[in-house]
């Protein structure tokens, strides 16, 4: 019932947002989103206490077809909802800067791809999956045509007919599986059977064809070509949630549909997407280094990032999927970190061209040092929650193959290349005439890094809790495998 | 006791959060004293630890707190007191809680002092994870925090984009060898499933393991690479002369005394795993004998006094590199203390000359400077003496303990460290001549100015001149300790970690050996004498400069410019390329085709939807024909 009630919610409060109109918008969007996080933590505790039944829900939907509306949650969805109902209310209170036309129905479309995104972390039905997977797009794409910023009819209409063609590929996998069920259904176990039971081969289309799907969506190379183009035109919400919990259902999905449904052929053709993802890793922090525009900056080292992940998870091992579990919330805080940052210096500068900037710590130092840590979580600096994810990452990665880890931990030293010359072009040297004029930072926005920071060093420093939540489960999955 | 090893790196942590926190409510002074206190506090700490180790052999382990677990993967936060760490422990809050106190003075007109020491100490932080962690990931957060402070001080003067850059190419070279690091304790982990030092050097371990020397070869190589890096070993050394661009008393504490010996200390850590791999061993010590040989070849034309000193550091560290590649671990932790005396001295030194010229780094501007600056040119004197190896100071055990055991091992490494020896000697007493003797060649202004530095920075400059001259009475070689009733404490204290060395050679050789070099020395320096002193000579400008090795070697072999042609730009070119050549025309080009295409057949698939029935009609009995036809 909890579980349905973390999808009903936002849904709730779209419609809520939808009726009250824009007075208030903003304020209530928050509410609701704090409440919904004081769900999801409620959900946390009841997950601890290892009640598990009361996070089940199960109904028929389609009984002649075997779906049925089944959520349930394990660790691994808990911490994905976590992330997503923590990010809200984030993400809602960093759009305080700025008054948005028809804020209301902004904040209701948030709303309702929140629950959608929550719906496919929480799905424990094939077909429901597909459903939230595809449901989810259509708010965002209304959010980046409606308040986008240039070229974003084309950029959204490459980004939606991009992702729903991956899709397909998922769903025709679906059903392949389905029709080999014992006795139709779509239900994860029985999936899960089906994909076992497959021939070698077989298994490995399956995998690549989810792969596809999730590839698309992550984004790795070289199915990332939406992805710059969409982070420049979406506005900073709709970027934030793209960026910071969007792009993890894709990484979400291959550990919950693909690795257990077809471990053999991850076994047997694993390497394959290992070394796309290293490739990917790599390709994307040699483009990110030229960049000129801080956002395409921040949407190559997204790939880069989630290239890492993606190595991890089909690594399959425990500290790789620990390690891949940790950076997905690590990537997630940091992008809407570093969005916030670019929004902070495009509302103010006009601009996020990083030549045409530069000296902006000596007029406002303390933006500096707020930007400068979450520049050394991108970085994976120890202490930081960047560094546990990409450490545990390299180490699972490297003992499932060697080759592929050591090229992936080139990570380290060209992400410090693009981050500390991103850095020093906008924030270090004289100042021109442009920065000369830097604003001071809000309250508000002072508040929202410190946040971000905050969570960054204490998930740095003690990331034994966080680590805690999907131990158990990612063992059950491991051990399902084998 | 366990709480009293919590505290050491405590105090830092707490001293730089009230001075991060506080920033501008804090006065200036105030977040001096702060910041001082904070490791006055840790030293006393230390002091108390320091000697309880020195009563007998017990490490203490203490666990902080469980830090990253994941499956069998378990690296807590705990510590280790030893008598390797409570050595490095001392250096690191005596020297930097002298180097503290001079930056008072030196910092005290610079509008980011709160900044200046905020950073200070955490360094010092860091630093005391670095050498008091119990596994290699906690050094690994201390590696990496280290480096990043470093960082943070080089690029302290942030708007001149110069320092900047120094900074990036500091942290950049840094990372390379932390990816070495990285793969290192992949290795480890993968072949001993443990990051513990309690485990993995425990006795027998390694040998009675399964491993294999190649991968056990790997695993040293991979480590040596990190400490290349953070030891600015060639080919990694590149960034440690640029980062001369921080602040005067930052070259002395990070980029002299501490931080640059993290990468001997983590060998001297390892030396158990070292020992087991000889191909390791050989490298290590022709890199580092290539180094120290390099760095003494620069030093000896660099007209920069802080250069000068970087480029010294960079050789002595390759000598200490040398004494770890022949197994000679003491003599390398040795050398590191004493040298962290003599040139915190004579980097702090150079800090008080920098102060009392105005900002002044050229030695072809000073001259002179012995009579304006008494205290400063007496402690720099002694400094110097030490560097160059005169008995009794310290400097002169220290390098006579690795060329006895080079000499030991192999003669033509002998040799060439009795060269670098000779050329050290040469470069610094060119550089205190300049400095100090003859006439002052500067500007009217600067000779107004100049003036000896006030108390607080030259106390620290007489404790360590101090520590400089007396430091090498704890570490007699065997043949003067005999005679004389004397052990070598040192090594008798670091025994139980580092082992003694095995490596012995007759009392006579040693003594000729001990008698040549310091001869040769005090030639060097009667030459220098005559050269700068008696004949005045001073380096010629930068435009009249002749001799094409000399022009070679003031350019530093070029080396920045080569690498800057082999890796910077072609990063930057393969990455344009791979933007413009690859992903906007091939990668995105495909997309773009495949929509194309979808478009050019559904044009193609807008013309059978004419809205004619009748067709509709007709293509429908087709197709359920075709159906028919296809199942039956």
């Amino acid at each position: 019932m909890l579980t349905l009630l973390l999808i009903l919610l936002p849904l709730l409060s779209g419609f809520i947002l939808l009726l009250t109109g824009s007075k208030n918008a903003r304020q209530i969007a928050l509410v609701l989103s704090l409440i919904e996080f004081g769900l999801a933590l409620f959900a946390l505790s009841t997950l601890k206490s290892g009640a598990l039944e009361t996070l089940n829900y199960n109904m028929p939907w389609i009984p002649n077809m075997g779906i049925s509306f089944r959520l349930g949650m394990d660790g691994i969805s808990m911490l994905m909802v976590l992330l997503s109902t923590m990010l809200m209310p984030l993400i809602v209170y960093a759009s305080f800067n700025k008054t948005y036309n028809n804020a209301h129905t902004l904040y209701a479309l948030m709303m309702l791809m929140q629950s959608a995104m929550i719906g496919s972390f929480v799905a424990m039905d094939g077909f429901l999956f597909y459903i939230f997977w595809e449901v989810s797009l259509i708010p965002i794409f209304f959010i980046i045509l409606m308040w986008g910023g240039e070229n974003r009819q084309k950029t959204t209409f490459k980004f939606f007919i991009y992702t729903l063609f991956g899709s397909l590929f998922m769903l025709v996998a679906l059903i392949y599986l389905y029709l080999h069920t014992a006795n139709h259904s779509f239900d994860i176990q029985a999936l899960y059977a089906a994909g076992r039971s497959l021939p070698l081969v077989e298994q490995g289309l399956i995998m690549g064809a989810f792969f596809l799907a999730f590839a698309i969506k992550m984004p790795v190379f070289p199915f990332h070509t939406w992805q710059p183009s969409t982070y420049v035109a979406a506005p900073t919400p709709g970027v934030m949630l793209l960026g910071g919990v969007m792009s993890k259902m894709a990484t979400y999905g291959l550990i919950r549909w693909v690795l257990p449904m077809v471990p053999d052929g991850v076994h047997e053709y694993g390497y394959l997407i290992i070394g796309l993802s290293v490739v990917s890793i790599i390709y994307a922090s040699c483009i990110a280094i030229i960049q000129k525009d801080f956002k395409y900056l921040i949407a190559y080292a997204s790939i880069a990032h989630m290239g890492l992940i993606s190595a991890g998870i089909f690594a399959m091992n425990m500290q790789s999927l620990q390690g891949s579990l940790m950076e997905m919330m690590s990537h997630g805080i940091n992008t809407v970190g570093l969005f916030f940052a670019y929004d902070i210096i495009y509302n103010r500068m006009h601009t996020s061209e990083m030549t045409k900037l530069g000296g902006i710590r000596g007029v406002e130092s303390r933006f500096a040092f707020l930007f400068f840590i979450i520049v050394l979580s991108n970085v994976a600096l120890p202490f930081t929650n960047g560094f546990i994810g990409e450490f545990l990452l390299i180490l699972g990665v490297f003992q499932t193959n060697m080759v592929a880890a050591s090229f992936a931990g080139l990570s380290i030293i060209l992400g410090a290349v693009y981050m500390l010359r991103a850095f020093q072009k906008m924030m270090l040297g004289e100042t021109n005439s442009l920065t000369l004029h830097f604003p001071k930072l809000e309250k508000q926005e002072i508040i929202t890094l410190s946040i971000i920071v905050i969570l960054i060093v204490v998930m740095g420093v003690y990331p034994k809790p966080i680590l805690e939540i999907t131990e158990s489960s990612i063992q059950t999955l491991l051990q399902g495998i084998q | 006791m366990e709480q009293l090893v919590k505290l050491i790196p405590l105090f830092p942590l707490i001293s730089f959060a009230i001075i991060a926190l506080m920033n501008r409510r804090l006065s200036k002074p105030l977040a001096a004293v702060i910041a001082c206190i904070g490791v006055l506090l840790s030293f006393i700490d230390s002091a108390v630890v320091f000697q309880s180790q020195l009563q007998s052999f017990h490490p203490v382990e203490v666990k902080v707190f469980d830090w990253i677990i994941a499956g069998d993967f378990n690296a807590s936060f705990s510590f280790l007191v030893d008598p390797l760490s409570s050595i490095f422990l001392m250096v690191i809050t005596g020297v930097g809680f002298l180097i503290h106190l001079f930056s008072v003075g030196y910092m005290k007109d610079d509008d980011g002092m709160r900044r200046f020491f905020a950073y200070l100490n955490l360094f010092i932080f860091f630093m005391l994870v670095l050498v008091l962690g119990n596994n290699f990931l906690v050094m690994f957060i201390g590696w990496e925090g280290v480096g990043f402070c470093s960082f943070m001080l080089i690029g302290f003067w942030y708007k001149d984009n110069k320092n900047n850059d120094a900074a990036k190419k500091a942290f950049v070279m840094n990372r390379i060898g932390d990816l070495g690091f990285l793969i290192a304790m992949c290795l480890i982990f993968f072949n001993f499933g443990s990051l513990n030092y309690s485990t993995l050097f425990s006795p027998g371990f390694l040998a009675e393991s399964s491993v294999s020397t190649e991968t056990l070869t790997l695993i040293t190589f991979c480590l040596f690479v990190g400490a290349m890096g953070k030891s600015a070993q060639i080919p990694l050394y590149t960034w440690l002369p640029d980062a001369m661009a921080g602040p005067t008393p930052v070259s002395a504490l990070i980029h002299a005394a501490t931080m640059v010996t993290a990468g001997i200390y983590m060998v001297a850590r390892t030396n158990v795993m070292f020992s087991l791999t000889p191909d390791t061993m050989t490298l290590v010590s022709i890199i580092g004998i290539a180094t120290a040989l390099l760095g003494a070849v620069i030093g000896l034309f660099q007209n920069d006094i802080k250069k000068v000193l970087a480029y010294s550091t960079v050789s002595q560290l390759g000598l200490m590199f040398v004494a770890l590649g022949v197994g000679a671990y003491t003599a390398a932790v040795f050398h590191v203390v004493t040298h962290a005396f003599f040139k915190a001295l004579l980097f702090l030194g150079s800090g008080s000359v920098i102060h009392a010229m105005g900002g002044e780094q050229d030695i072809r501007v000073m001259g002179g400077l012995k009579k304006k600056l008494p205290i400063t040119y007496l402690t720099f004197l002694i400094g110097t003496l030490a560097i160059s190896g005169i008995p009794p100071l310290a400097g002169f055990f220290s390098k006579d303990q690795i060329l006895s055991e080079a000499f030991a091992h192999n003669k033509i490494l002998f040799a060439l460290g009795l060269l670098v020896s000779l050329m050290t000697a040469f470069y610094m007493f060119r550089l205190f001549f300049l400095t100090f003797h003859g006439s002052f060649r500067g500007t009217h202004d600067q000779e107004h100015h100049l003036h000896e530095s006030p108390l607080n920075m030259t106390l620290p400059l007489i404790v360590l001149a101090v520590c400089a001259a007396f430091a090498g009475f704890v570490g007699f070689p065997h043949v003067i300790g005999q005679g004389l009733g004397l052990h070598n404490l040192f090594e008798a204290y670091l025994s139980p970690v580092l082992g003694v060395s095995s490596s012995h050679i007759e009392a006579s050789v040693e003594w000729m050996l001990m008698g040549l070099t310091t001869v040769l020395i005090v030639m060097v320096i009667l030459y220098a004498r005559h050269l700068f002193v008696s004949k005045n000579y001073v380096p010629e400008s930068d435009s009249h400069m002749k001799g094409s090795f000399k022009k070679l070697a003031y350019g530093k072999f070029y080396v920045d410019e080569f690498y800057n042609k082999v890796f910077t730009q072609p990063l930057d070119k393969v990455s344009l390329f791979l933007e413009k050549g690859i992903d906007i025309p091939v990668v995105d080009g495909m997309v773009r085709g495949i929509g194309k295409l979808t478009q050019g057949l559904a044009s193609i698939a807008r013309k059978i939807q004419t809205g004619n029935t009748g067709y509709y009609a007709i293509a429908f009995v087709f197709a359920i024909l075709l159906l028919f036809i296809f199942f039956i």
